[in-house]
């Protein structure tokens, strides 16, 4: 086991590599520089001469290969580059913000998770019911509502309305603060969590070995707790890793929207002034985060199910 | 053999329930099984043994009911008892196995924990103890390394082995009857042999009676004293082995004899005895209801072959 779980830390090795490189790549091609960027904003002169200098001092003159040498071996360091903007280590600006990521999308994800789940299960323990034509048209119009338009929506009631909640900010922390941005990251989740578990469940049922398990005379409760829940797990463990992976992207415009101090909305602020390294840093960040959990999937994966080989 | 019997079935009817009353699949079917008695009932796929065996043990899959008739086992009802009383007999007094041995058992537990269950369901043991009683359980079907092989999974073992682990299950409370659903038609042809002299070894031993189900009458034939024949969801003819196969009454049977293979004939494009078959289909089931049971099979037309039974 341990030796799989180091296996398949290394294969991400490669993988990082590479989309650092393609990170870099498409950085470095799209129109607009942090130089061109301060002089847009009206206070400096458009001067070519100060153009240059300013390209100089940024390293931005170089020919793209040799930066990209740079930025790759700084990598092997754990250094991603200086802020154009702040002049700190890119490292340092996003530890500043990446905490507030992380408790944003655990929460939005726990949620997600806790409701999500028994819903689908006692949909699915009684098929027809209200309860389960309730959770399943809910489960739709989360899938199909707006993240952006939810929040505004959570915001203006919850906020606004009732005062119940302060309507955006981190409040130092305060968990309060917490609480719409995490409903409205973790609904879509909920949501396809509720249908896969659902799905999950109806599909176990119907296995010739929940026939063996009731012919041996257990009841349902133990039918359910020996031998379907762990089979569906298996299944909802893929959507539950796929989801929080790509939580870290979702998160962007959340962030932006609650104020979030979190990568999301520092990727959003760094690309209107063109921070290259800052924006090549979360967006790094966020690949990271994605594979990272499904690498952690993968092992989960392996130590419930004995058909994966562990190679 | 002159005391009550184990098992008695009156007039068993099993159907789909519908607006008027119900459409029976399985249409009036009697036989009765003395203590330690090995009773077959053959019949080509579709005739209705699975359903039988099923009800049986109540657990017929959803739309399908027990309509009309009833079931006695030791004398008592089995449709008037309370759930938690045939969960006491399933598995205790009354085991089945079923036919695919491949999907039977949970892909996620070890084989020796799905039988220790058994011990901790009726024999109120503990997790530690079961175990060990799963050893003996699996060296009492004769799988080599008992020790080792309770902590393989079922994917780890072949057909023939897994089969083995269902008997270990079905016979691990010592039940008075055990239910094989064509224990051996999903196996290959060598192991075949090795599992049916296996229950027949064990249940001989035990005192346990045996309902054989199969389409092979050559199965039946070496381990059973008495047979019923199954078509179209009626018990068409119900004797001793030995009578039915010297002096086969029914047409059906007649054709189901000639379609054995026979010592010291040969068959095939070389051969010079063509192996019989049986003409037509089984046809729509409605239909038959009104129509001739056996008359779309045009090789015979018999008046005892109605569908509602009259002669
Ligand atoms: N849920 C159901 N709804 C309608 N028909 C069903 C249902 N379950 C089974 N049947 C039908 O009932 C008939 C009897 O089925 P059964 O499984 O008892 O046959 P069998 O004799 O065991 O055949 P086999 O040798 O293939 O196992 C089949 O024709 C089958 O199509
Ligand atoms: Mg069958």
């Amino acid at each position: 086991m341990l030796r799989f779980t180091m296996r398949r830390l290394l294969q991400m090795i490669p993988t990082i590599i590479a989309v650092a490189l393609l990170i870099f790549v498409i950085f470095s091609v799209v129109p607009g520089s942090f130089a061109s960027s301060l002089m847009a904003d009206g206070k400096t002169a458009s001067d070519p001469e100060l153009l240059a200098r300013l390209n100089e001092q940024f390293g931005l003159d170089k020919p793209v290969y040799i930066r990209a040498w740079e930025y790759l071996s700084g990598l092997a360091h754990f250094d991603l580059g200086t802020s154009f903007r702040t002049r700190e280590p890119v490292l340092d600006v996003i530890n500043d913000r990446i905490w507030a990521s992380l408790k944003l999308s655990i929460a939005a994800m726990v949620f997600a998770i806790v409701i999500g789940v028994p819903l689908g299960f006692i949909a699915a323990l009684r098929p027809g019911s209200v309860l389960d034509s309730i959770t399943m048209i809910g489960a739709v119009s989360g899938l199909s509502m707006p993240q952006f338009w939810l929040g505004l929506l959570l915001m203006y009631f919850f906020a606004l309305v009732l005062g119940w909640l302060p309507s955006f900010g981190y409040g130092g922390g305060d968990l309060k603060y917490l609480i719409l941005p995490a409903i409205t990251l973790g609904v879509t989740p909920l949501a396809l969590l509720a249908r896969t578990t659902r799905a999950g469940v109806l599909e176990i049922t119907n296995e010739d070995f929940i026939r063996t398990a009731h012919s041996k005379g257990m009841s349902n409760s133990r039918v359910i707790r020996w031998h379907l829940m762990r089979n569906v797990m298996v299944l909802v463990v893929t959507t539950i890793g796929l989801q929080f992976g790509s939580m870290m992207g979702q998160a962007v415009v959340i962030e932006k929207l609650f104020s979030w101090p979190g990568i999301g909305s520092l990727l959003i602020d760094s690309v209107s002034i063109r921070d290259i390294p800052v924006v090549q840093g979360t967006i790094l960040v966020i690949v990271l985060w994605f594979l990272l959990i499904n690498t952690f999937v993968d092992i989960i994966y392996a130590a419930i199910d004995p058909r994966i080989k562990q190679t | 053999m002159t005391d009550t019997p184990l098992l008695e079935l009156k007039n068993l009817h099993v159907g789909i329930p519908k607006r008027d009353g119900y459409l029976d699949i399985v249409k009036d079917v009697s036989f009765s099984i003395m203590p330690g008695e090995a009773f077959g009932l053959v019949g080509e796929s579709g005739s209705g043994k699975s359903l039988t065996a099923l009800s049986l043990i109540r657990l017929l899959k959803k739309p399908l009911k027990v309509s009309k008739g009833q079931i006695l086992f030791k004398g008592r009802d089995l449709q008037t008892l309370s759930d938690r009383e045939m969960r006491g007999l399933r598995g205790e007094r009354i085991a089945m196995i079923f036919q695919e041995p491949m999907t039977a058992l949970n892909p996620l537990k070890t084989v020796g924990r799905q039988i220790a269950e058994m011990f901790v369901l009726h024999r109120g043991m503990g997790w530690a103890e079961a175990g060990r009683k799963a050893v003996d359980a699996l060296a009492s079907v004769k799988v080599p390394a008992p020790e080792e092989r309770v902590l393989a999974y079922p994917h780890q073992m072949s057909g023939g082995m897994r089969q083995r682990v269902m008997i270990a299950i079905a016979l691990a409370c010592d039940p008075d009857l055990l239910i094989a659903d064509e224990p051996t038609t999903a196996l290959d042809v060598t192991v075949q042999d090795e599992v049916l002299k296996l229950i027949g070894e064990l249940c001989a031993a035990r005192g346990t009676a045996v309902l054989m189900i199969s389409h092979d009458l050559g199965v039946i034939a070496n381990m059973c004293q008495r047979v019923g024949v199954m078509y179209s969801g009626r018990l068409v003819e119900e004797r001793d082995t030995y009578d039915l196969f010297a002096a086969p009454r029914h047409p059906y049977t007649k054709g189901l004899l000639g379609a054995l293979p026979r010592l010291g004939t040969r068959h095939g494009a070389a051969g010079r005895q063509r192996l019989v078959d049986i003409d037509g289909l089984i046809k729509d089931r409605e239909a038959l209801l009104q129509e001739f049971c056996f008359q779309p099979r045009n090789t015979i037309r018999d008046p005892r072959l109605r569908a509602d039974g009259a002669a």
